[in-house]
C-alpha cells in the first residue's frame, strides 16, 4: 500500500529531470543559423537556468552538452566534440565520469535539497571525481592513475593526488551500484579559481568568445556564496560519447537601488537582470552550437503579481517542478544592438521556502583531545514526508550512507550506533545492509556503506563511530601530498531512496585536528634515545665482563710473571669494582 | 619477615578483592582500557573486538589496520567484550577473567619462589654455608614474589584495563614455574602460547633449557666442584645431621638431556597445534601468511607509532625514512645481543636470566606497557634473598612512583590540553627506560656479587 504512492509519483519526478535538461533537444529547432557547424552528427547545445532563491541570492545554472556519435563512425576526427577528452575516455576506457569542483557549500536548506538541480550539482567543496571503467579489475588501480594525472593536467589542478591509494576508495553500492569498477576521491582542500575555469572553458566550442557561455564575467561569477564546475562524461557503445558540463553559481545581486528605498521596499527581493548579474551582455548564441536557450524559474503563479519579467520576449512556458514554471528564451533573437536581458523585478516582498529534502543531514566531531573522538551524523526529518512518501503510518524510507575516512583516522566499526529519536535501536532492526572497508594504515582509506530503512513517522535519527586519531610522523608530513593532515578526507553522502527517486546530499567537511610530535629537533631524539640505548648496553657489558677481568688481574697477580706488565696495566683500565 | 606465610592468604584475597570492588564501584569509567600506558595496540580489547566484529561479518579480523593480536584470543575473549544487555557493563565478565588470570599468575609465582627456595636451602647447605641460610633464606621469595605481583598498582592497573597482558605474563610465568619443576609439556605450552601471543618471550627458550637442563638457580657449578674436591681430600669434619639428609644424594650438576628433548618435541607439537588451530581459525581469510604478517610484522616494523611508554615511537616517528630499517635492526639486534654474554655469565641461575630477559624485552620491546613491568617486578621479588643488597634500590622504587605519575600528567598536557609538547611526554619514557636500565644492571651485578660473595665463603 505504502508503495504505490511512490511508484506513481517516482516516474514524474524522473520525467521532469529530463525535461528541464533535455527538452530543447527533442524540440525541433526553428531558424537555427548553426546547424551547418555541427558535421558528422556531433552536436552541441547550450543553455542557461535562472532563478531566483529563496534568501535574496540568484541560481544560474550553465548547461552545454556535446555529444560524439560512436567513435568507428568518424575515426579520430571530430568537428566540435573535444579532442582532448574523447582521447581520454579512448584511452582510459571511461564508462562514466564525473569532475568537479566547487568553492562554497551548497546551502540545502535555503537553496533547495531534492529538486533535480541541488541533487546533481550539490558538490563537496573542493575536487571531486568519480569514474566507472570498463576495464578488467586489475587493471582498474593503475588506470585510475594515469586518469588523475591526464585530468589534472587538462584541468591545471592538483586532482594528481588522488592517484595514492590513500586518496580514494572504491565503493560498491554506497555511491552508485557497481561491479567493483567505481573509483571515488575527493581532495577538499582544493582551491578552486579561475585556473581552472579557463581549460574548462577551452573544452567548449566557442570558448567564452560567444554564445551563453560568453557571459562567465570571472569577478562577478567567483564573487558568489556557491560556484561548482562540474563536467560529466557518459560513454557507451551505441551512444557514443556525452559530455556534459555544467557551472552552477549562486550570486548575490546588487541591491543598491533597493537598499536606498524606504523601509517597507528594503523586505523586497532584489531585482536583477542578466547583464546586472553578470556585469556582460548577451548578444548572441554561439554559432556552432544547435540549440541555446534560457530558462528562467519562478513559483508558479508569482508571475503576475508579485514578480514582473523585464524582457517578455519569451517564446514558452511550460510546468515545471512541484509548484514552479519556466519561462524559456531563445538567445537566436539576441544580437549586439538588442541585447537579450532576462531579469525580474519583484513589486511585492514574498517569503517562500525552497523544496526541501526528506531528511536534513549533518554531521559533527565529537569528544576532545587528540587522542580519540567520536563522528555522528544526524539527519532532522524536514516533515514534508507526506510530499515524498504519502501514507507515515507504515512506510518505510531507504537512507544510504557513505562515510569515507582517511587513515588517520582509525574507526572502530564495532562501535556503530544508531538512534531514532533518541531511541537507540538494535542494529540489525535498522540495518538492512552494510559493507565496511577497513583502512590500512598509510594504505588505503576506510569506507563505510550502510543502507539503513527508518520509519517514515520519525523525527531525527543519530548514527556515531568511535575512532581514534592516529599521530603524524615526520616522513608522512615531508611526503605529504598536500597540506591538509587535519581534513578528514571526506564529506558523507547521504541518499534518501524512494523506489526510483533518489535524493543525494553531502555534508560538511570534518576538520580533524591530529597529534603532531615536535618535529623542531629530531636529531635531539634520535641521540637521546641512543644514548639511553648505548648506556642499558655499556653498563650491562661492563657488569658482565667485570668480574671475568679482575679474576683474571687476579690471577696475574698470583702468578706475578713480570714479562707481561703492558698486559697487566691494560687489564685494569676496564675493570668496573 | 618469615611470618608472611601465615598472612598469605589473607594479602592474596585482599588484593583480588580490592580488584573486584574497583570492578564494581567504577564499572566503566575509569577509561583505563584507552590509555597508553596500559593498552597498546596489541593488547587492547578495544581493538580485539574490533577484530571480533571483523570476523563476525565474515570479514578477515586482521582487515584494516586495527587488530594485531593472536586469532585465538577472538574466540576466548570477543564474545566477553562484546556489548551486554543483561544489564552489566559490556567488559564486566572479561576483566572478571582477568582477576583469576591474575590469581593464577601470582600462584605460579609463589609456587616458583618455593621450588628456587628448596634449591638455594639444599645447595647453601651443601656448600656447608649454615649462616647464609640463617640470615637470609627466611625470606620466603615465593610468597613475597606473589604478593608484589598482586598488589603492584601497575599489575592492578593492567588487569582492570581492558588489555590482553595478564594472559601474556600468565603464559611466561607458566614457562619459568614449568620449567622449574621439570615439566617439559608444560612449558612447552606456556613457551609456545608466550611466544605466539607477544613473541619477545621466544628468547626465554634459553633459560627453559638451562632450567630443564640443570635443576633451579644454584650458586656457580665450580663451587660445588670445589667443595667436592675438598671433602674428598678431607674428612667431612662438619658433616651435620641436618644437612646430610637432603644434600648428600644431590650430585654435582650435570646438564640431563632428556628433559630438553622432551621439550623440544613438545616445543614442536604444540606449535605445530596452534598454528593447525590458527589456520582453522582463518581458514579463507587470509590465513596464516596474513596473520604472521599482521601480528610478527607489526611488532618488528613498529608500524603504529601512537605513543606510549617506551622511546620507540617517537624515535620513529622523528626519524627519516631512509634510516628506519637500519635503527629497526639495531633496536632488535640490540636484544638479541645481550642474550649469549648474559647466559654465559648467569648460566647456573637460569630463573634469574629470564627475569632479566624478561625485563629487557619489556624495555626494548615495540609497544611496551605497564603490563611488562608488573610482570618483570613480580618476578624480581623471587631473588629478594640475593638481591638483597641491591643499591639504588631507594632511587629506583621512587623513581617508578614519580614516572608513574609524572607520565600521564604529561600526556594529558599533551594530548588533551594542548598546552604541553610531545617532548616532555618523551622526556618521561626516556628517565623511565633509564630507570629499567639501572634496575637490569644493578640487579645483574647485585647477582655476580652475591655469587662472588658464596665464593669468598667456600674458598674460605
Amino acid at each position: 500500500m505504502a508503495s504505490l504512492r511512490p511508484l506513481s509519483r517516482g516516474p514524474f519526478l524522473l520525467l521532469l529531470i529530463f525535461f528541464v535538461f533535455s527538452l530543447s533537444l527533442l524540440r525541433p529547432i526553428q531558424g537555427n543559423g548553426g546547424s551547418d557547424g555541427g558535421g558528422g552528427g556531433e552536436e552541441f547545445s547550450e543553455e542557461l537556468l535562472l532563478k531566483p532563491l529563496p534568501d535574496r541570492k540568484v541560481l544560474a545554472h550553465f548547461h552545454f552538452r556535446s555529444a560524439a556519435p560512436p567513435s568507428a563512425a568518424n575515426g579520430r576526427h571530430h568537428h566540435l566534440f573535444p579532442k582532448a577528452i574523447a582521447q581520454l575516455v579512448q584511452k582510459f576506457q571511461i564508462r562514466e565520469l564525473e569532475l568537479s569542483f566547487t568553492q562554497g557549500r551548497w546551502n540545502y536548506e535555503r537553496w533547495g535539497g531534492s529538486d533535480p538541480i541541488s541533487t546533481r550539482n550539490a558538490k563537496p567543496p573542493g575536487v571531486e571525481l568519480w569514474a566507472l571503467f570498463d576495464l578488467p579489475t586489475e587493471e582498474i588501480d593503475p588506470t585510475w592513475k594515469n586518469l588523475t594525472h591526464a585530468l589534472s593536467g587538462l584541468f591545471c589542478a592538483s586532482i594528481n593526488f588522488l592517484e595514492s591509494p590513500t586518496a580514494y576508495s572504491s565503493p560498491y553500492w554506497g555511491f552508485l551500484s557497481n561491479n567493483g569498477n567505481l573509483r571515488y576521491g575527493a581532495l577538499p582542500r582544493e582551491a578552486v579559481c579561475t585556473e581552472n575555469l579557463t581549460p574548462w572553458l577551452k573544452i567548449l566550442p566557442c570558448r567564452d568568445k560567444a554564445g551563453i557561455a560568453s557571459l562567465l564575467y570571472r569577478p562577478s561569477i567567483y564573487k558568489g556564496y556557491y560556484h561548482s564546475q562540474r563536467l560529466r562524461l557518459l560513454s557507451s557503445e551505441s551512444k557514443g560519447i556525452i559530455l556534459e558540463q555544467t557551472l552552477t553559481v549562486v550570486l548575490q545581486p546588487n541591491s543598491y537601488t533597493s537598499s536606498l528605498l524606504s523601509s517597507s521596499d528594503a523586505q523586497l527581493q532584489p531585482s536583477w537582470s542578466l547583464s546586472q548579474l553578470f556585469k556582460k551582455e548577451m548578444t548572441g548564441k554561439c554559432v556552432l552550437a544547435k540549440s541555446s536557450k534560457i530558462f528562467l524559474e519562478l513559483e508558479r503563479g508569482l508571475l503576475e503579481k508579485i514578480v514582473e519579467i523585464r524582457d517578455d520576449s519569451w517564446i514558452g512556458k511550460f510546468d515545471g517542478q512541484v509548484g514552479s514554471s519556466l519561462y524559456e528564451y531563445k538567445v537566436d533573437n539576441s544580437n549586439e544592438n538588442k541585447p537579450l536581458d532576462v531579469g525580474i523585478t519583484w513589486k511585492l516582498p514574498l517569503v517562500w521556502s525552497s523544496v526541501h529534502a526528506p531528511f536534513q543531514a549533518s554531521r559533527f566531531l565529537m569528544g576532545s583531545g587528540n587522542e580519540r573522538g567520536s563522528i555522528a551524523i544526524s539527519l532532522q526529518s524536514t516533515q514534508t514526508h507526506d510530499q515524498y512518501f504519502g501514507d507515515l503510518n507504515d512506510c518505510t524510507v531507504p537512507v544510504i550512507v557513505l562515510q569515507v575516512v582517511p587513515w588517520y583516522v582509525k574507526v572502530y566499526y564495532h562501535t556503530l550506533q544508531i538512534s531514532i529519536d533518541g531511541k537507540p535501536q538494535t542494529l540489525s532492526d535498522v540495518i538492512e545492509k552494510i559493507q565496511v572497508t577497513p583502512s590500512e594504515d598509510k594504505l588505503l582509506p576506510g569506507t563505510l556503506e550502510i543502507m539503513l530503512r527508518f520509519p517514515c513517522s520519525m523525527l531525527s535519527a543519530t548514527l556515531s563511530l568511535d575512532f581514534d586519531k592516529d599521530s603524524y610522523t615526520l616522513t608522512n608530513i615531508l611526503q605529504m601530498s598536500y597540506p591538509d593532515y587535519d581534513v578528514s578526507d571526506d564529506s558523507s553522502l547521504l541518499h534518501n531512496l524512494q523506489e526510483k527517486y533518489l535524493v543525494r546530499s553531502y555534508t560538511e567537511v570534518l576538520l580533524v585536528p591530529l597529534t603532531t610530535p615536535d618535529f623542531s629537533m629530531p636529531y635531539n631524539v634520535i641521540t637521546f634515545t641512543c644514548t639511553v640505548l648505548a648506556l642499558y648496553f655499556g653498563s650491562l657489558l661492563n657488569v658482565l665482563r667485570g668480574g671475568l677481568v679482575r679474576r683474571e688481574i687476579i690471577s696475574q697477580k698470583d702468578s706475578a710473571r713480570p714479562g707481561l706488565v703492558p698486559l697487566y696495566f691494560l687489564g685494569y683500565l676496564p675493570a668496573k669494582e | 619477615m618469615a611470618e608472611i606465610r601465615p598472612y598469605w592468604a589473607l594479602a592474596a584475597a585482599a588484593a583480588l578483592g580490592f580488584r573486584v570492588l574497583l570492578l564494581i564501584l567504577f564499572p566503566g569509567d575509569l577509561h583505563l582500557g584507552s590509555r597508553p600506558e596500559v593498552a597498546t595496540p596489541l593488547t587492547s580489547l578495544r581493538r580485539l573486538s574490533e577484530g571480533y566484529w571483523l570476523k563476525q561479518s565474515s570479514m578477515s579480523p586482521y582487515a584494516g589496520s586495527m587488530y594485531h593480536g593472536s586469532p585465538l584470543l577472538l574466540p576466548i575473549l570477543g564474545p566477553l567484550t562484546a556489548e551486554r544487555t543483561d544489564g552489566q557493563p559490556a567488559h564486566f565478565y572479561c576483566s572478571l577473567l582477568f582477576v583469576v588470570v591474575d590469581f593464577v599468575t601470582a600462584m605460579l609465582i609463589r609456587a616458583t619462589g618455593q621450588k628456587l627456595l628448596l634449591s638455594r636451602r639444599q645447595s647453601l647447605e651443601y656448600l656447608n654455608l649454615p649462616k647464609l641460610v640463617k640470615n637470609s633464606a627466611n625470606i620466603n621469595a615465593g610468597d613475597l614474589a606473589s604478593l608484589i605481583y598482586l598488589w603492584n598498582p601497575l599489575t592492578i592497573v593492567t588487569c582492570l584495563g581492558l588489555c590482553s597482558s595478564p594472559i601474556d605474563n600468565l603464559m611466561v610465568v607458566l614457562t619459568i614455574y614449568a620449567a622449574c619443576s621439570r615439566l617439559a609439556p608444560l612449558a612447552a605450552f606456556g613457551y609456545v602460547l608466550a611466544t605466539h601471543l607477544s613473541l619477545y618471550p621466544a628468547i626465554l627458550i634459553l633459560p627453559v633449557i638451562l632450567l630443564l637442563g640443570y635443576g633451579p638457580d644454584a650458586p656457580p657449578a665450580k663451587l660445588f666442584l670445589h667443595k667436592s674436591s675438598n671433602s674428598d681430600g678431607k674428612d667431612p669434619s662438619n658433616n651435620d645431621e641436618s644437612r646430610s639428609a637432603v644434600t648428600t644424594h644431590k650430585p654435582v650438576r650435570c646438564f640431563s638431556r632428556r628433559p630438553v628433548v622432551h621439550f623440544m618435541i613438545w616445543v614442536s607439537i604444540w606449535s605445530c597445534y596452534v598454528l593447525f588451530l590458527c589456520s582453522i581459525y582463518l581458514k579463507g581469510l587470509g590465513g596464516l601468511q596474513e596473520m604472521f604478517k599482521k601480528t610478527y610484522g607489526f611488532i618488528l616494523t613498529v608500524g603504529d607509532l601512537s605513543p606510549n611508554i617506551g622511546v620507540l615511537w617517537y624515535f620513529f616517528a622523528e626519524v627519516f625514512e631512509f634510516f628506519r630499517n637500519f635503527f629497526l635492526i639495531v633496536f632488535h639486534v640490540n636484544i638479541l645481543f645481550m642474550i649469549l654474554p648474559l647466559a654465559i655469565r648467569l648460566k647456573h641461575r637460569p630463573c634469574f636470566l629470564a627475569f632479566v630477559y624478561t625485563a629487557i624485552s619489556a624495555m626494548l620491546k615495540s609497544y611496551p606497557s605497564v603490563g611488562d613491568s608488573a610482570l618483570y617486578l613480580g618476578l624480581l621479588g623471587l631473588f629478594a634473598n640475593e638481591l638483597a643488597d641491591m643499591q639504588f634500590s631507594f632511587f629506583l622504587f621512587f623513581g617508578y612512583i614519580g614516572v608513574s605519575l609524572l607520565s600521564p600528567v604529561m600526556h594529558n598536557l599533551w594530548i588533551w590540553r594542548g598546552t604541553g609538547n610531545a617532548n616532555f611526554y618523551f622526556a618521561t619514557g626516556l628517565v623511565y627506560s633509564c630507570l629499567q636500565t639501572v634496575l637490569i644492571v644493578e640487579s645483574v651485578s647485585t647477582m655476580l656479587k652475591h655469587d662472588r660473595m658464596l665464593r669468598k665463603h667456600v674458598i674460605a
